[in-house]
């Protein structure tokens, strides 16, 4: 009971949040609503169980993505006005896909039907959850089983950074850094010169 | 739905936030209702040291922030890869810790990449 | 408990190498620098090289690594060769160009081979994960590729676009992927071909997650209706980028789509028999009525592409043997046809400036005969006249439709590719009876001219060659379908 009044309180709330992402006036007010959106995906996580993703969503997606987010939507400096501009052409074309989409899922729905034996072909099984935490089952297949995926991953995130700083990366010329092993080599001959100077004559 | 003991874990994380958002709710309300309005356009006119504001709140920010987001985003997604990592070493054994360390091991070579490149760096 | 025999990974020794080769360059070019550009080039190819060594070692073995996601028999054998090769040329044909374009940046060959690591890993894929995964990991250095020459509006409008484009077909992929787990309990696909058998009529919930998986992938080879990109990221990125991608991701994806669809969902061919039917004509129309009104050269060739996916995909819509050899045919053809086009397109230089449009060909055959020669030949194998190399490619594609019983796809294949033929003739009337204002520089880029000249030498010759190769595409297709 009090469990199915949560999870409609996340629902509503997810759902309303997502609605203001995208008509809210002011993009900054659009990634406020978007981490509303992420904080209530993780308590529906936590509701089905899924503890660990939960927690990362509320790490990453809050904590990473949000605040990238925010930096991307200062950096381009969008005016109020022109992120509306195309708002009424395109509503039309976004709701008539939404509309498939939506059209899709309850086709799927009432057409459901599961092959034999489908529960059992599961490879893991999410264990009893009092008797294996969450985030331990998870750490059990990871990192052995599902090996495979999981450095392939690794090389993806790799491909990221590269990619982040091959795009976006600009040193700019004249910038003086602070380099402390030359500096400490320095000695006195590179940097004093002393000079004889004649009275009257000044240094040429 | 499934009946799972641990949402219990979770019950104070719940009354916690019902009290923040009934503080939050308050805090607001309250201010509102007790407060005196009596709102003049002097009263509610911007006031910067007594100058109108020159520009907008949001200045346009240098697109190093924007490196540094997703660099910190690649690097907390590996943090994130270690929580399960190390609650569950004890089963998986030699093999999970093996297969972790040739993980970091791709991601220190990206570390080490953007080290020399100069992409941690605030020039 | 998994151990490290238990995984056996031997099977994944080329990609093993590959991954690890590219992680050895990168730290090698940060030390070196753009200067190094020349040398990481260089070694990337060395790597491509020992890597489809390694692989011709599998070719015999067919074998599941990683618990089943990964696996290797001749087909991806074969495959992945064809794609080492075309990655190959595509990073020799941008040393010259990259530099004269001012892109040459260290990171630029060793992206390629990480893409390159990730088509290898499509053609490998076993599992709906291990799938996704391999095409992120292809996908994400194209995105940064296209968009390299980041002062250039042109070239990060063609980044942002293929990215955002490319991340709602991944959506669309996972989508589906979502929707096949659900319905089968498992993502390998052996497991999902079983559960598949063990069902008379396929549900609902199955038939839409194939169509949105076939939706992500059409992306990947750029078929109608998801060839929205093609034209604009052709357009945008640098030449040489263009090149790689017109030549061998479509390659890989195409591989995987046989595998997807002959393996997996062999079972329920009926379904997505009509689905590829559509694509495959509407590519087939599209590719060659859209090129008709071109006047870019890239342009052009990206409209072109999507009229060789269509062919390509008619073989696959047969669903048989014939079919699949057929499309192997016709990718490892369409490959150095591309290979040799866009060698022509990068060597199209006036006056240090680089130019890319057809116009600017006029009269090239008076001024340099020998790349309008081959520009010729392998305009006329594109377009299918025969004996060229392009004409074997179509024959064993619309001869498999027509034993398929696909008539009137067979008829579509044909009527397009003789309005394709109006458009390759037409850049072939401008080099021949257009007389030049301007003449193109000669540029002494001995790579993209050897490529060129080789490209259109393979066109000319392909009909005594064309025996051996089919008996190997044919061993392949049949182990594939054995299994």
């Amino acid at each position: 009971m009090v469990e199915a009044l949560i999870f409609y309180m996340f629902a509503f709330v997810l759902i309303a949040s997502a609605v203001m992402v995208v008509v809210s006036r002011n993009p900054v007010h659009s990634v406020l609503f978007l981490v509303m959106a992420f904080f209530n995906t993780a308590g529906l996580f936590v509701l089905l169980g899924a503890e660990f993703i939960a927690m990362m969503l509320v790490i990453v997606y809050v904590g990473a993505v949000a605040v990238l987010f925010l930096f991307v939507v200062m950096m381009l400096e969008i005016g109020k006005v022109s992120m509306k501009e195309g708002m009424v052409t395109y509503l039309p074309v976004g709701l008539f896909v939404g509309l498939v989409l939506l059209a899709e899922l309850v086709f799927v729905y009432l057409g459901w039907e599961m092959a034999e034996g489908a529960a059992d072909r599961r490879l893991f099984p999410t264990p009893d959850a009092s008797e294996v935490a969450n985030t331990h089952a998870l750490g059990q297949i990871i990192y052995t089983h599902n090996v495979y995926l999981f450095q392939i991953s690794g090389l993806i995130l790799l491909v990221a950074m590269i990619g982040a700083i091959v795009l976006s990366l600009r040193t700019r010329p004249g910038v003086r850094k602070q380099d402390i092993a030359d500096q400490l080599d320095r000695r006195r001959e590179d940097a004093v010169e002393l000079h004889k100077v004649e009275s009257g004559a000044g240094i040429k | 739905m499934m009946d799972h003991a641990f949402l219990q874990d979770y019950l104070p994380i719940l009354i916690f936030l019902m009290i923040a958002g009934g503080m939050a709710v308050l805090a607001v309300l309250a201010s509102w209702l007790v407060g005196r309005q009596n709102p003049d356009p002097e009263k509610i006119s911007s006031y910067e040291c007594g100058f109108e504001p020159f520009a907008e709140t949001q200045g346009k920010f240098d697109v190093r922030f924007y490196l540094v987001a997703i660099l910190f985003i690649i690097f907390d997604l590996e943090i994130a890869f270690l929580f399960p990592w190390a609650v569950s070493l004890g089963y998986t054994g030699a093999f999970g810790f093996w297969s972790m360390v040739v993980f970091l091991g791709i991601l220190t070579v990206g570390f080490i990449y953007e080290w020399k490149k100069g992409a941690l760096e605030w020039e | 408990m998994v151990t490290f025999e238990s995984l056996n990974f031997s099977p994944a020794i080329p990609e093993i190498f590959l991954a690890v080769m590219g992680m050895i360059l990168l730290i090698f070019g940060v030390f070196r620098g753009d200067k190094g550009f020349r040398l990481v080039c260089w070694f990337t190819v060395f790597s491509f090289a020992l890597a489809a060594v390694l692989l011709l070692h599998l070719a015999d073995i067919s074998s599941l690594a990683f618990g089943g996601m990964f696996v290797t028999e001749s087909f991806a054998v074969v495959m992945k060769v064809i794609v080492l090769t075309g990655a190959s040329i595509a990073v020799l044909m941008s040393m010259q160009y990259a530099q004269r374009e001012k892109i040459a940046r260290f990171e630029y060959p060793v992206l390629m081979l990480f893409s390159t690591l990730g088509m290898m890993l499509m053609l490998s894929a076993n599992d709906l994960m291990a799938l996704y995964l391999a095409i992120e990991l292809q996908s994400l250095p194209l995105y940064v590729l296209a968009a390299l020459n980041r002062d250039n509006l042109k070239s990060s409008e063609a980044g942002v676009k293929y990215f955002t484009l490319g991340a709602l077909s991944s959506g669309l992929l996972l989508y589906g992927c979502s929707m096949v787990y659900g319905f089968s309990g498992t993502t390998n696909f052996n497991d999902i071909a079983i559960a598949l058998s063990a069902m008379e009529t396929p549900s609902a919930g199955l038939v839409t997650g194939l169509v949105f998986i076939l939706a992500g992938l059409a992306f990947k080879v750029s078929a109608v209706p998801f060839h929205m990109w093609t034209p604009d990221v052709y357009e945008g990125a640098p030449s040489s980028v263009t090149a790689f991608f017109a030549m061998v991701p479509k390659v890989a994806a195409m591989g995987l789509l046989v595998r997807v669809t002959m393996g997996a969902f062999g079972g329920i061919a009926e379904q997505w028999q009509q689905v590829l039917w559509l694509m495959a004509a509407a590519s087939a129309l599209l590719g060659a009525f859209a090129a008709l009104r071109q006047t870019n050269i890239k342009r052009l060739m990206a409209y072109s592409s999507i009229g060789h996916m269509g062919y390509a995909l008619i073989g696959l819509t047969a669903a048989s043997i014939d079919g699949v050899r057929g499309l192997m045919l016709y990718m490892t053809i369409y490959m150095f046809m591309s290979a040799g086009v866009f060698a022509v397109i990068l060597l199209m230089v006036r006056k240090g400036q680089q130019v890319e449009e057809i116009d600017d060909l006029a009269g090239l055959a008076k001024y340099n005969p020998v790349m309008a020669v081959c520009l010729a030949v392998l305009l006329f194998s594109m377009a299918g006249i025969p004996p060229l190399a392009g004409f074997f490619g179509k024959l064993f594609v619309f001869q498999a439709a027509i034993s398929g019983g696909f008539y009137w796809l067979a008829i579509i294949g044909v009527l397009s590719s003789v309005v394709a033929a109006y458009y390759y003739l037409r850049i072939i009337r401008i080099m021949y009876f257009d007389t030049a204002e301007n003449e193109l520089d000669r540029v002494e880029d001995t790579p993209s001219l050897f490529m060129m000249r080789g490209t259109a030498f393979l066109a000319v010759i392909f009909a005594l060659i064309i025996w051996p190769l089919f008996h190997v595409l044919h061993e392949a297709v049949e182990r594939l379908l054995a299994i």
